[in-house]
């Protein structure tokens, strides 16, 4: 019973964290953790680094998502 | 600063931070249903109260920016996540059907647990909990903040019932005309408003300071309707397949038509 529960528990929070394409997952680390180097270690300001990290990312995964689509 | 001046600066403070929690909220329940959200939000008002009446102005000592960037960081995976989802469906890539009744039947099958309609969504509990605890916890910091500063904790505290109220009224009042929009067009908002959020909340968390403070929510949510509309349009000039003109006729036909 307890590991059927801890297995559904660590699908949820796998499916909430990586869902259909890892890399959005790897650039919200790599966006956050960025910002979080600039605004921490030097003076330039960090706050446009996750926006466009973000941007970047989702652009990638949707359209290497609709490559795949048109090659199927 | 007057009480009169108080009430006005803790209302307009909360006002914000309300208006964010109900996004989330609306968000959720318009899209997934209301129990799980009610739940969510009942719930996280309940760990306040307890923290409050627990903790009381010692509260001021938790490190909102370590919760800013938690909350913040899963709000924007799980958003980047329906953006993209919706974005395929939108450009006629992805067919448009329930993909969270599917994963939650892979979840029981993978558990062994037998399917049951109306199970409880984990999903929209976790959001509207953990968006009504991170903007109640500011809701809090304003009231101990000002009430402290001006000596005047209670004069705050019915300012912020005040503005919640209000803005609880309306979430209540826009709820019936938002339940018309077409379900991909609302799947579609609610992932720029929770890519948005995420955005705002991680990157505070994480020590940016935004130029316009609150405000930069709008340009951000702007910047990336632009940008994902572009990228619906380039996806949907891209598909050369058939099935593709089936699959469904993209946001801006749905907009139209709403």
């Amino acid at each position: 019973m307890i590991a059927k529960w801890t297995r559904a528990f660590a699908l949820f929070w796998y499916d909430f964290v990586v869902g259909d394409d890892w890399r959005l997952a790897i650039g919200v680390i790599l966006a956050l953790g960025l910002t979080a180097l600039l605004a921490h270690d030097t003076s330039i300001a960090a706050w446009w680094v996750s926006p466009l990290i973000v941007i970047a990312v989702l652009m990638g995964s949707t359209l290497l998502a609709g490559r795949k689509a048109r090659k199927a | 600063m007057s009480a009169g001046f108080l009430f006005v600066a803790v209302f307009l403070a909360c006002t914000v931070e309300a208006v964010e929690a109900l996004t989330i909220v609306l968000a959720v329940g318009l899209t997934r249903g209301w129990r799980a959200p009610a739940y969510g939000v009942g719930s996280a008002l309940l760990v306040l109260a307890v923290a409050v009446a627990a903790l009381g102005p010692a509260l001021k000592l938790i490190p909102l920016h370590t919760i800013q960037l938690v909350v913040g960081g899963l709000l924007l995976v799980f958003g980047l996540q329906w953006l993209r989802k919706a974005m395929l469906r939108a450009a006629g890539i992805k067919a448009k059907h329930d993909e969270a009744a599917i994963y939650q039947k892979e979840v029981e099958k993978a558990s062994g647990v037998s399917a049951r309609a109306g199970a409880f969504d984990s999903y929209s509990f976790r959001i509207a909990f953990m968006g009504v605890l991170l903007e109640g916890l500011e809701v809090v910091f304003i009231v101990l903040t000002f009430g402290t500063t001006q000596g005047d904790i209670p004069l705050a505290a019915v300012a912020a019932a005040a503005a919640i109220s209000v803005i609880v009224a309306l979430g209540v009042a826009v709820r019936v005309p938002l339940s018309k929009v077409p379900e991909n067009t609302l799947k579609y908002v609610v992932g720029l408003l929770l890519t948005t959020f995420g955005l705002f909340w991680g990157g505070e968390g994480a020590g940016a300071k935004w130029p316009a403070s609150d405000a930069s929510i709008l340009v951000v949510l702007a910047i990336l309707a632009v940008v994902s509309a572009g990228v619906v349009q380039l996806l949907r000039r891209g598909q050369r397949a058939p099935s593709s003109a089936a699959a469904g006729s993209g946001l801006a036909s749905e907009l139209t038509q709403s």
